[in-house]
């Protein structure tokens, strides 16, 4: 590439290309795939029936209102952040949700009232992230500990939802050509993605949320708008969140203060194991898809090994992590 | 002559497209512009000089919206601007290339340079549109990189023409350029001058900073030249020598202190004794060339040369803050190798730098912390100071340094310039070094604490402590120093004895002739 | 008095006092601590005691914080020491005699220095950031602890570990006495050795700390290590109450609650100058909150708005906008466009 340039080439010149790194984008999400291939490669040899396109899908079907997640928390991990209150807001929507619709509210409303409140939560918590300078570690801790409390006030026990379109949707089936199917709650996990990848690759926010991710103070001096975009991707976030409770309300047909916990952590570990700095600048949405899919199909490998106990998904989960945190050290100190 | 003159502004070509008036700016403890006047005139190219914390940077960024003025008033075009942002600045046709690169590595080549203003169609960005775009700009640097490529695959030379890149698109009336030829070879400068003229005749007003003198002289139509925040003068490029403007940067003290008196070590070094230190063809790629020096036991080794010569580098090295590429160092006659700092403190070699708010000054820690921090560190954690030996101890040196507050509680931040100079000084003298190296350690501090720390100097090297003097200020280094090192352009060019034959305007001419004028002295200066 | 005011101990002691009053309001007995069986009882005491494994593990954090860096993964090494202790307990010849504890309680403190050992790797030697560093354990720790205990709570019957947790010494329950013993031992280690100063001068300033020749990788890695150690005590400490080892759910959240404590103690999150005595508050008071909101009618389950709330009015009194408007009338931009 450098020698391409019409530069002179001499010595001193050569010296500075020492500097110069291959193309990198492509390679987290070119290990996360090689991963998962290898993966299904393993089941369906050792497995009947993992092979099976339908065990495919259903990784979908299971893990829609993570997908979800994924997207807004790609966001905010891509301008450098990170949100721990995820989890939380997708139980509070849960309880929003059901508490709304046991009062008789119509499903509309009941649904733009969830959007609207995790919105507005994510607003808060990018407001004082940008302009009061707490670190977003922090600040989405409270969100996290106010969301949960705010579930504990709603309600302690679990509600159950019957509201008739809920119930029509949890239990829905969109046929697929050969037989397969999906669950509606995949058609909205997948447009959502498709309108996260549009955003984030082809719009002029999208590309503010890469360089604020690369170097804050060089957007800031490109004239770029950084406190739209810092604030504006823990928006996205709080918008995500709500819409995977609402969809995991939907899977579990239910309300609950405990919904969900821990879930923050499935979230970032899906974006890192995707390939996504967690240092900001760099990663791809499709790679948050392939880490979500990787996590799915952790737990399908052990359900279907059957003598293989559940811990092994966490510990998977954890060198998974490691792996691909190391990865991502060597890389970024090679091109210092 | 002790005060240069300010020049008389030539009558104005046309209006200025820039006018800047009294403008000042603080920050907590320092004033970094003090009534600085600054004018640029459409269709010619500007060079900004002085020394660093001369204010260069922070007049760029009093006029690009980075930092908001205290007093003055900012003019572009004719109208009145009171910028706030960068986004401001640019809005008035004000487009900018800072020092360090201030682009994103992570984003492609076309990004960098048009993100912010980049082509759309149905409402997405336009890819191909974006790329056509950037690859006409690269064209006109002579650059045939790939503008879909990732900024961070390029060198850092590349990287810079980028910025110049995306300066250019903004259709801009100014155009500032800081420091842009540091990371370029002379192709690429003689690739970017050639630019930089075509827009000057295009009418373009370019401010342009640079530490390289010839460079400088190559391109600028009229300098203006500031010192310590305060406007020296403005001149016209054509009517000035190196030597004016090396003087007018570096700038004569107003008061004319005698030489200090210190005994010069008893005999001259023959080749009998074995230095203090030998460092031969001690180099680091891209900051240093190959330098040769000894130091002798009781010897004051000033160094002169401007911002960027490599005596910080020199510094930084000797004391194994940055790791030498070649070369080597003797200490006493055996070989040491430096990698880190602690092993340079091991072979008792103190460094203070020159900045001292980012790597010397512990600011949230008392006085009596910092002045102890290299004896603790050397000590290790378990083995603390005994509390009696650190009361004496910071007794002592507040008394001898005569530090204000003598309050050993009292915190780092709260001290002024000097005495945060004198704990650092402390800190170091508490280690009982045999060699002392200190990088302007008079920089922006009061004249009366500069007094204390010239004379403490002399008095340590009479006790037998080598020291390296490094400064800006020539009468400062000439009246401590047994031997004058003189750098530029990032290596070694001059190092002689400090008789009566050396003197300001010798080394001046020396700096500004790049070592061709080592013997002969030009008087007049 | 203004010098006081000033202090961030101030604030979370007075805080921490008019929680006590309103308790003591509400609750005329909350004060009262009473004598049974050579035994101390009381509401105090109790918080005292519940308190503990929090304060221990966030005297830990606050040695990390203060470097700049912070430790995720101390739920998960607590749930650990407990399946380590609890199952070596369980499986050993003698599972009642107290040699079998004190090996047990050797044996767990020892796997977590060398988790420790191992954040501390990844965070001073291999340069990870902290936070993702730590997440590692945080995320597999739970699964080893699950793995070790095989899935299972394993209930251990030994008077002697019981002590730790549960037991008395001199009318305090042990769980205190443990907890300020640690907190002394590191008070000792941070203000009578020179650690402490080292640790603020690598969280200030580390390049000026690395030129002034201070061992910053060897601090980093030694306060992960004691952070283990810390989390390794209130993990078997937690196991000792429940005479068991729950490997999902001990010590959940606990780091949460130490990362919070050590913030209400005026430790900032940007590193640098610490406060133990202020994280002994910190712990303290949200132990207290977490007894005050039942007893004032309030489900308890709604701690975690408190907990928000005290979260949210901490992270704005120190953020430099709020700081900086209290201090002067100077414009904030400036002086953040010359951190820039």
């Amino acid at each position: 590439m450098t020698t391409s340039t019409s530069v002179t080439v001499s010595p001193t010149f050569l010296d500075r290309v020492r500097g110069y790194s291959p193309p990198r984008r492509y390679l987290p999400v070119a290990a996360t795939v090689a991963l998962l291939i290898g993966m299904f490669g393993a089941g369906s040899l050792r497995y009947q029936g993992f092979a099976d396109p339908q065990v495919v899908l259903n990784l979908f079907v299971d893990n829609a209102f993570l997908l979800v997640l994924g997207v807004g928390m790609t966001f905010v991990i891509l301008t450098g952040g990170i949100d721990l209150s995820v989890g939380s807001v997708v139980a509070l929507s849960t309880m929003i949700a059901a508490s709304t619709l046991q009062a008789g509210w119509p499903a509309i409303a009941t649904i733009i009232a969830v959007l609207v409140s995790g919105t507005l939560l994510g607003t808060l918590m990018g407001l004082v992230i940008h302009y009061f300078e707490v670190q977003p570690f922090i600040a989405s801790l409270a969100v996290m500990f106010l969301a949960r409390g705010l579930c504990y006030l709603i309600s302690v026990e679990s509600i159950p939802i019957r509201e008739a379109g809920f119930t029509a949707f949890a239990q829905g089936s969109v046929p697929l050509p050969g037989g397969y199917h999906v669950t509606p709650s995949v058609v909205v996990a997948v447009v959502v993605f498709a309108i996260g990848a549009w955003v984030l690759h082809m719009t002029r926010f999208g590309r503010t949320v890469y360089a604020v991710g690369g170097s804050e103070s060089s957007a800031h001096l490109m004239g770029l708008r950084v406190a739209l975009v810092k604030v504006g991707v823990y928006t996205i976030s709080g918008l995500c969140s709500a819409l995977a409770g609402l969809l995991f309300a939907a899977y579990t047909l239910s309300g609950y203060s405990l919904h969900a916990v821990g879930m923050e952590l499935d979230a970032i570990a899906a974006v890192v194991i995707g390939g996504t700095l967690l240092t900001g600048g760099r990663g791809l949405l499709l790679g948050t898809m392939f880490g979500v899919l990787l996590l799915g199909t952790i737990q399908t490998f052990i359900s279907f090994d059957g003598t293989l106990s559940s811990w092994w998904t966490k510990i998977s989960i954890g060198t998974l992590l490691l792996i691909f945190v190391v990865i991502q050290r060597l890389l970024t100190r090679r091109q210092n | 002559m002790t005060q240069v003159t300010t020049s008389i502004p030539p009558p104005a070509v046309g209006t200025p497209v820039v006018e800047m008036r009294g403008i000042s700016i603080s920050f907590p403890g320092v004033k970094a512009l003090a009534d600085v006047d600054f004018r640029l005139l459409p269709g010619e190219v500007h060079a900004l000089m002085g020394e660093n914390g001369a204010g260069k940077s922070t007049l760029i960024k009093a006029l690009t919206g980075v930092y908001t003025i205290d007093e003055g008033t900012v003019t572009v075009a004719g109208t009145d601007h009171r910028f706030t942002s960068p986004a401001d600045s640019q809005a008035a046709g004000i487009s900018t290339v800072y020092q360090e690169v201030n682009l994103c590595t992570n984003l492609t080549v076309a990004e960098n340079m048009l993100l912010g203003r980049e082509p759309h169609r149905f409402g997405r960005i336009d890819v191909k549109a974006m790329n056509r775009r950037a690859r006409s700009v690269l064209d006109r640097l002579g650059l045939s990189i790939d503008p879909g490529s990732s900024l961070g695959e390029h060198s850092i030379a590349i990287q810079q023409l980028v910025a110049i890149g995306r300066a250019l698109d903004i259709d801009a009336r100014v155009l500032i350029l800081d420091e842009p030829t540091s990371s370029l070879d002379a192709d690429e400068v003689a690739k970017l001058f050639a630019v930089m003229s075509d827009l000057r005749d295009q009418g373009v007003a370019i401010l342009f900073v640079s530490h390289f003198l010839d460079q400088v002289f190559e391109i600028s139509d009229r300098m203006t030249v500031l010192r310590n925040g305060k406007l020296v003068g403005e001149y016209l490029t054509r009517d000035t020598t190196q030597l004016t403007l090396v003087e007018a940067m570096i700038g004569r003290e107003l008061e004319t202190l005698d030489r200090l008196e210190h005994q010069a070590p008893t005999a001259a070094p023959d080749e009998a004794r074995v230095p203090l230190l030998q460092v031969l063809g001690l180099s680091r790629k891209g900051s240093l060339q190959a330098v040769d020096l000894e130091i002798y036991d009781g010897e004051v080794i000033g160094v002169a040369g401007l911002l960027g010569s490599g005596r910080t580098e020199l510094a930084r090295l000797l004391f194994g803050a940055d790791t030498a590429d070649a070369g080597t160092i003797d200490v006493r006659g055996s070989r040491r190798r430096f990698r880190t700092p602690r092993s340079a403190i091991g072979a008792k070699i103190a460094f203070s730098s020159e900045n001292r708010r980012a790597e010397g000054v512990v600011e949230d820690l008392t006085i009596a912390d910092n002045m102890l921090l290299t004896l603790q560190a050397a000590r290790g954690w378990l083995r603390p100071v005994p509390q009696r030996t650190r009361d004496r101890l910071v007794e002592e040196y507040i008394k001898a340094l005569d530090i204000r507050p003598p309050d050993p509680a009292a915190l780092m931040r709260n001290l002024s310039g000097g005495n945060q100079q004198k704990v650092l000084l402390a800190r170091w003298l508490i280690t009982q070094p045999e060699l002392l190296i200190l990088d302007e350690p008079t920089r922006g501090i009061d004249i009366g604490a500069k007094t204390q720390i010239q004379q403490l100097v002399a008095k340590l090297a009479d006790e037998g402590m080598s020291v390296v003097f490094i400064s800006t200020e020539l009468e400062e280094v000439l009246r401590l120093s047994d031997r004058v090192v003189v750098m530029r352009d990032r290596a070694k060019i001059a190092d002689r004895f400090n008789d009566e034959s050396v003197t300001v305007a010798g080394i001046l001419a020396t700096i500004a002739a790049g070592g061709a004028e080592l013997k002969e002295e030009d008087s007049d200066a | 008095m203004r010098e006081l005011v000033r202090r961030p101990l101030f604030w979370s002691t007075l805080a921490l006092l008019l929680l006590i009053a309103l308790n003591t309001a509400v609750t005329p007995s909350f004060l009262s601590v009473r004598l049974q069986d050579g035994h101390l009882y009381g509401s105090l005491i109790d918080i005292l005691r519940n308190g503990a494994p929090v304060l221990l593990v966030a005297l830990g954090m606050t040695l990390v914080i203060a470097t700049r860096g912070i430790d995720l993964s101390v739920g998960a090494v607590a749930a650990i020491a407990g399946a380590v202790a609890c199952v070596y307990i369980a499986g050993s010849d003698r599972p009642a005699a107290t040699s079998t504890v004190v090996s047990a309680v050797a044996l767990a403190v020892g796997v977590c220095i060398l988790l420790g050992l191992w954040n501390g790797f990844l965070v001073s030697v291999f340069g990870i950031q902290p936070i993702i560093a730590t997440l590692v354990l945080m995320t597999a720790g739970r699964g080893l602890a699950m793995l070790i205990t095989d899935g299972q709570i394993t209930t251990v019957v030994n008077p002697a570990f019981k002590v730790l947790g549960a037991g008395f010494v001199a009318t305090l329950p042990v769980a205190i006495l443990i907890a300020l013993a640690v907190f002394a031992v590191t008070a000792v280690l941070a203000r009578r050795t020179a650690l402490g100063m080292l640790i603020e001068s690598v969280g200030i300033n580390p390049e000026a700390s690395r030129l002034a020749g201070v061992r910053a990788r060897t601090i980093t890695w030694t306060v992960y290590v004691f952070c283990a150690f810390c989390a390794g005590v209130a993990g078997l400490m937690i196991a000792s109450n429940t005479s068991a080892a729950d490997a999902n759910n001990a010590g959940l959240w606990i780091e949460l609650d130490a990362i919070l404590a050590v913030v209400i103690g005026g430790t900032s999150l940007a590193g640098g100058k610490f406060s133990l005595l202020g994280t002994l508050v910190g712990a303290m008071f949200i132990q207290t909150l977490a007894t005050t909101i039942p007893t004032i009618g309030i489900p308890a389950e709604a701690n975690y708005l408190f907990k928000a709330v005290v979260v949210i009015a901490v992270c704005l009194l120190q953020s430099p906008r709020v700081r900086a408007a209290f201090r002067s009338r100077r414009p904030v931009s400036t002086v953040k466009a010359g951190a820039a």
